[in-house]
């Protein structure tokens, strides 16, 4: 492959021709030639798998359902560590709101939760990732914005977390409102809307702030953690869940405000429809689930309602699971191995949890909070 | 392949018999074209680059037509859009506002030169230090720079910077409780603080000062050049070298602020709510990141120069001492002059690494080349392949050009044949 070697060849085969003669020369020259050929055979090889991995992205964009069924497991890219969301306990089970979604996903398709394979990722390597077929769904408290949507070749089909942007301070500063925060120190996680956010507060509130920028969750908490900032701003569910990991947690709080809209949730390719309808369609069985009454515990019960919208949610009437590539029982094998959405929210995040979250924006509509399931219908 | 032919046979249709002529007539060499290692060989090359310029073209078409398939926004537009984040450390004006892509690309490129550029001074200076050390004859010298070597080269660089990040600059105090070292400047865990310099209009007589001293210095050089050639006394070279180039600016701005016209003034650090204001900061991740390249880089240094100067034969320090020659001198003037040809190819490789390790800069949240544009740019637009590309082509070229300029510089100590 390096050209200079070939030259160099070829001036020892000029020299042999000038001294030897016959068989000799012949016998050099198909060493050559072999090793011509084995050469560029390398090089052939390397340049089509070079090929075949640029030419990967767009071949799996088309088909997603048929790659995660004949791979045998969903390959779904978490957060490296966020207590609620996506974080592995002391068995190494990985456990969240977003990793639910991921299992009821794989329920969905095997009728298996555990046929996922999580893939954690740093907030700015995780797009990437998707992009690349490294995963084939990205649920990873990722806030869906218009340039994701529109120049990442992504789509958001679902929101699962409504959140916003806070600031978690020291009580020891006496600072009660991000509005005193002129001239501190702030630790975020380079790569996410959160840098941008804080950056259009400090402007629009004429204030002055030193950014310190880390590649992941954890550098930055720590480096909060260890001083290095007054102020740690994340989305206000990652506040909670990060303060748990301070070395004294009752040391900080977290200020009032919220300065911005951040609707998080799980992020598809764009172009592959049919497996952005089966990622919307999951979320919106476990809120339709949560909406009609149907638990983990009684879904079994509930396939013989006769209310309509539950026998179609369950499959006892129409055919809506064919229709978007699964089976008709697709919604019971979310609920029955994963649960509704309620019962995943209170279990990661909620009152059963240690982050101990409010439903707030996140109840169900009919509760006055943002979570509507789409009828299925 | 024919004209070489002819070429052969010009001199025997001149100097042999015609009978000779018709024998090489008849007998040609002639082969085929296909077994003509010249032009065989030539074409091998072609081909080989032939099928790699159209594998390349391949795989970027390729990747052109999928990114707009899968509607990834591709080109280099990206860097005149508005960038909408701040950067820590920055030396060109940056603000979210106003600023691009294209100038957060600047920042961090400008950033990871300054920390090589200053981490290759300091740390050929303690790589010297160390590698000489080495060789003491003090037992105790000896034995601590070779401590130093193992401990450093043999940890992995990314633990050494965690642990002056963490583990001691970390530790420093909070801003309302900074050490005060005097004279305005303040220690603590948000880095160094210092006065800043503001000029008056009349500043130009300091560079003045300082270019008429360095201008005299040249002249006393040759002068004392000339005269050591030609009388053999030595001339005290690195005294008046001092007092032109520092002393000279120094007397100047001394008997301007006795005037009363002051030319600097100095703005010192205040103390904040939060930080100290006012004044200069030095970040603890610069700082950080520099600890760790020079001491690191040092300890490879220091045992390149331990081989050089190994590689000089003991007769040329023997021969130097029975010539009067004090030990600094002959380390000085024999020993390292010719050290430095076996030094300067490994070195070069260590500027490298130094420039190139300094990407690992992103563990500590300095914004360097990789941690701004690799990272923030790269996530906040989705532009994988051309950020890459971009970063990829200018650690290639600082590396070219450091390479080249230390060639220059090999060329000119390496031996003369004469």
């Amino acid at each position: 492959m390096d050209p200079d070697a070939v030259i160099d060849r070829c001036g020892v085969e000029r020299s042999d021709r000038g001294s030897a003669g016959g068989i000799k020369e012949q016998t050099s020259r198909m060493e050559l030639l072999g090793e011509y050929t084995s050469m560029k055979k390398a090089l052939i090889s390397i340049a089509f798998g070079l090929t075949a991995s640029l030419l990967a992205t767009g071949a799996s964009a088309q088909a997603t359902l048929n790659s995660v069924k004949q791979k045998g497991f969903l390959t779904c890219g978490s957060n490296t560590g966020l207590a609620g969301f996506g974080l592995p306990d002391a068995q190494g089970n990985w456990t969240g709101l977003d990793v639910d979604l991921c299992r009821a996903i794989a329920a969905a398709i095997f009728d298996d939760p555990t046929k996922v394979r999580f893939i954690p990722l740093a907030a700015k390597d995780r797009f990437t990732a998707l992009q690349s077929g490294e995963v084939d769904v990205l649920s990873r408290n990722s806030t869906a914005t218009m340039s994701r949507d529109t120049q990442l070749g992504l789509d958001f089909p679902a929101i699962n977390y409504y959140d916003g942007q806070g600031f978690m301070v020291r009580k020891k500063l006496g600072v009660s409102s991000a509005k005193e925060l002129n001239g501190a120190s702030i630790c975020t996680q380079q790569g996410t809307t959160t840098e941008l956010n804080l950056a259009d507060y400090f402007r629009a509130n004429n204030m002055k702030y030193e950014v310190v920028a880390f590649a992941t969750s954890d550098e930055t908490f720590k480096a909060y953690d260890a001083g290095r900032c007054d102020a740690f701003t994340t989305d206000a569910s990652g506040l909670y869940a990060e303060r748990l990991r301070a070395s004294a947690p009752d040391d900080h709080i977290v200020l009032p405000e919220i300065i911005s809209k951040e609707p998080l949730g799980p992020a598809v390719r764009h172009g592959d429809n049919q497996w952005g309808d089966i990622v919307r369609w999951t979320h919106n069985a476990m809120l339709n689930a949560e909406e009609l009454g149907v638990t983990k515990a009684n879904v079994d019960q509930m396939k013989t309602s006769d209310n309509p919208e539950i026998k179609r949610l369950l499959g006892t009437e129409g055919k809506f699971g064919e229709a978007v590539g699964l089976t008709n029982d697709w919604a019971v094998r979310i609920i029955k191995h994963v649960g509704n959405y309620g019962e995943v929210f209170e279990k990661n995040v909620g009152e059963g949890s240690r982050l101990k979250i409010k439903r707030g924006q996140n109840a169900l509509w009919t509760k006055g909070g943002l979570q509507y399931g789409i009828p299925v219908r | 392949m024919n004209t070489g032919e002819d070429g052969l046979n010009k001199p025997a249709v001149r100097g042999f018999s015609s009978v000779q002529t018709v024998v090489s007539q008849t007998s040609p060499p002639k082969k085929s074209f296909l077994y003509d290692p010249k032009v065989r060989g030539i074409f091998y090359q072609v081909l080989l680059v032939a099928i790699v310029s159209y594998l390349f073209y391949v795989a970027a078409t390729n990747a052109i037509e999928n990114l707009q398939r899968a509607k990834i926004a591709s080109g280099f537009g990206f860097l005149e859009n508005t960038a909408g984040f701040d950067i820590s450390q920055s030396l060109i004006q940056f603000s979210a506002a106003g600023s691009t892509y294209g100038d957060a690309f600047i920042v961090g490129l400008l950033n990871t030169l300054i920390v090589s550029a200053i981490g290759i001074f300091f740390t050929t200076i303690l790589g010297f230090l160390i590698g000489i050390a080495r060789l003491s004859k003090n037992w105790m010298v000896a034995k601590v720079a070779m401590v130093y070597v193992e401990v450093l080269r043999n940890v992995p660089l990314l633990v050494q910077l965690l642990f002056w990040y963490i583990a001691v600059l970390g530790s420093l105090p909070h801003p309302r409780d900074s050490i005060n070292m005097g004279a305005g400047f303040y220690l603590n865990a948000r880095g160094l603080f210092m006065p800043s310099p503001v000029y008056a209009s009349d500043i130009w007589a300091i560079p003045a000062a300082l270019l008429i001293g360095l201008i005299g210095t040249f002249l006393y050089r040759r002068w004392a050049k000339a005269k050591q050639e030609k009388t053999g006394e030595q001339s005290p070279v690195g005294l008046v070298t001092l007092g032109l180039v520092l002393g000279l600016p120094i007397l100047t701005w001394v008997v301007l602020a006795i005037v009363g016209a002051n030319p600097i003034s100095f703005e010192l650090p205040r103390k904040g709510t939060f930080n100290l204001t006012g004044g200069m900061q030095i970040l603890p991740e610069f700082v950080a990141l520099l600890l760790g390249l020079t001491t690191y880089t040092a300890a490879f240094i220091a045992e390149v120069v331990r081989a050089g100067i190994l590689a000089v034969s003991k007769g040329q320090t023997e021969a130097a001492g029975s010539l009067g020659l004090k030990p600094g001198q002959i380390l000085r003037l024999v020993v390292i002059p010719q050290a430095m040809r076996v030094i300067v190819p490994p070195l070069t490789s260590q500027y490298l690494n130094l420039t190139k390790n300094s990407s690992l800069a992103v563990a500590i949240g300095y914004p360097d080349l990789v941690q701004v544009f690799m990272g923030t740019v790269l996530n906040q637009t989705g532009q994988a392949i051309e950020v890459i590309v971009i970063t990829m082509g200018v650690y290639l070229t600082i590396s070219l050009v450091t390479s080249a300029v230390m060639n220059i510089y090999n060329r000119r100590v390496a031996i003369v044949e004469r």
